[in-house]
């Protein structure tokens, strides 16, 4: 197979693009990739600080690593979600990255944070651990950026991600998260920071594979109680379609973002408010972490 | 040939020479779920491997928590 660009031998083949890339070029076409999706959102811009969150995986130590590459003034943010030997290797993993790129790094601890780490989240509130702990890493990056001063937090959440998301509240019609599905959310209040997603043009396969031409080194084992996730499961079967028709998956949440996002957006209607208890951004009086953390201080 | 799989981690011998898109398609493995790797190298599914290769199928989902 040879390189669409160069001719030269090809390392990764790209069905959904009809296309084939050596490795300089493949990586050439990946920041290509970030780079527009950076420009077509106006995600930010190269004066504005950006809190990048890292888990050590592939997706986000990809990320940063082309942010800092293209000049842009990055702190990353490690949220250490006490999930044994996993936390422990993927604080390692983030440690060594910021260490070897000379970039700060931020760690929050979930069991300071909420009372417990999230093996004990799950035991308490008696609902899959990524509820939890989606909901602890939604609000923890958000005080981050806001007591660091950063207007924007940027996630590692890539195509694949985005699609399963998106598969899981259609599935459900959940029309309050369907709005919100977005390569970029605007701050709406105060409290609350950008939220962006620079790797949405992404799919995981091609993600892994500029994070290994990187030679960054990152946690390929899968989280412990990801086995199992409903997300999984959608990207399982997203896969299944895009086997059978190459570019599904990229049509499936492209399709909604361009044609379908629109109508939900304007059907919502959310008032903000501020919790009673830590000032953070709520819907009502306490927040979902609060209400949480509560919980967590009950049982343990 | 030496197949390395991982989550958990695990080797399968296959005898013979064979295209990678046949391995893949012999141990049921959707292309787009995994990088191939021989010799520290990303290989695509049109690649010959030989019986004294081994290479690694390395995962690439991840998932959980949004």
């Amino acid at each position: 197979m040879k390189c669409r660009k160069c001719g030269g031998t090809a390392v990764l083949e790209l069905r959904r693009h009809n296309a084939a890339f050596c490795a300089d070029d493949f990586q050439e076409f990946f920041r290509n990739q970030v780079r527009e999706a950076i420009r077509r959102h106006r995600m930010f811009t190269i004066d504005e600080p950006v809190l990048v969150a890292v888990s050590g995986g592939k997706d986000s130590l990809a990320l940063w690593d082309v942010l800092i590459d293209e000049g842009y003034r990055t702190t990353g943010l490690y949220l250490d979600l006490g999930i044994f030997d996993y936390s422990v290797e993927s604080r390692g993993k983030c440690e060594a990255f910021a260490a070897a790129r000379g970039v700060p790094l931020m760690i929050k601890r979930v069991e300071e944070e909420v009372g417990a780490p999230v093996p004990v989240i799950k035991q308490v509130t008696r609902r899959p651990p990524c509820s939890g702990c989606g909901l602890s890493k939604r609000y923890l990056m958000n005080r981050a950026a806001l007591e660091a001063g950063m207007p924007v937090v940027a996630t590692g959440h890539n195509l694949d991600d985005e699609a399963a998301t998106l598969f899981g509240s259609v599935m459900h019609w959940q029309m309050d998260s369907l709005p919100r599905q977005s390569p970029a959310l605007a701050s709406t209040h105060p409290k609350l920071v950008r939220r962006v997603k620079p790797l949405y043009r992404l799919s995981e396969r091609e993600t892994a594979a500029f994070a290994f031409l990187r030679r960054i080194d990152y946690i390929v084992d899968e989280c412990p109680f990801a086995k199992g996730a409903t997300s999984i499961a959608h990207k399982e079967i997203l896969n299944r379609m895009e086997d059978a028709s190459p570019g599904a998956k990229h049509n499936f949440l492209f399709g909604f973002l361009e044609k379908a996002r629109p109508a939900f957006e304007r059907a919502e209607a959310v008032v903000l408010n501020e919790c009673v208890r830590c000032g953070q951004v709520t819907t009502g009086t306490l927040c979902a972490f609060c209400k949480l953390a509560d919980q967590v201080k009950r049982s343990v | 040939m030496k197949v390395v799989l991982r989550n958990p981690r695990r080797e399968v011998e296959l005898a013979g020479n064979r295209r990678v898109k046949d391995v893949l398609r012999e141990l049921d493995i959707l292309p787009e779920t995994v990088l191939v790797i021989r010799d520290d190298e990303l290989v695509t599914a049109d690649q010959l491997v030989t019986d004294a290769d081994t290479i690694e199928l390395r995962p690439v989902m991840s998932g959980g928590a949004q």
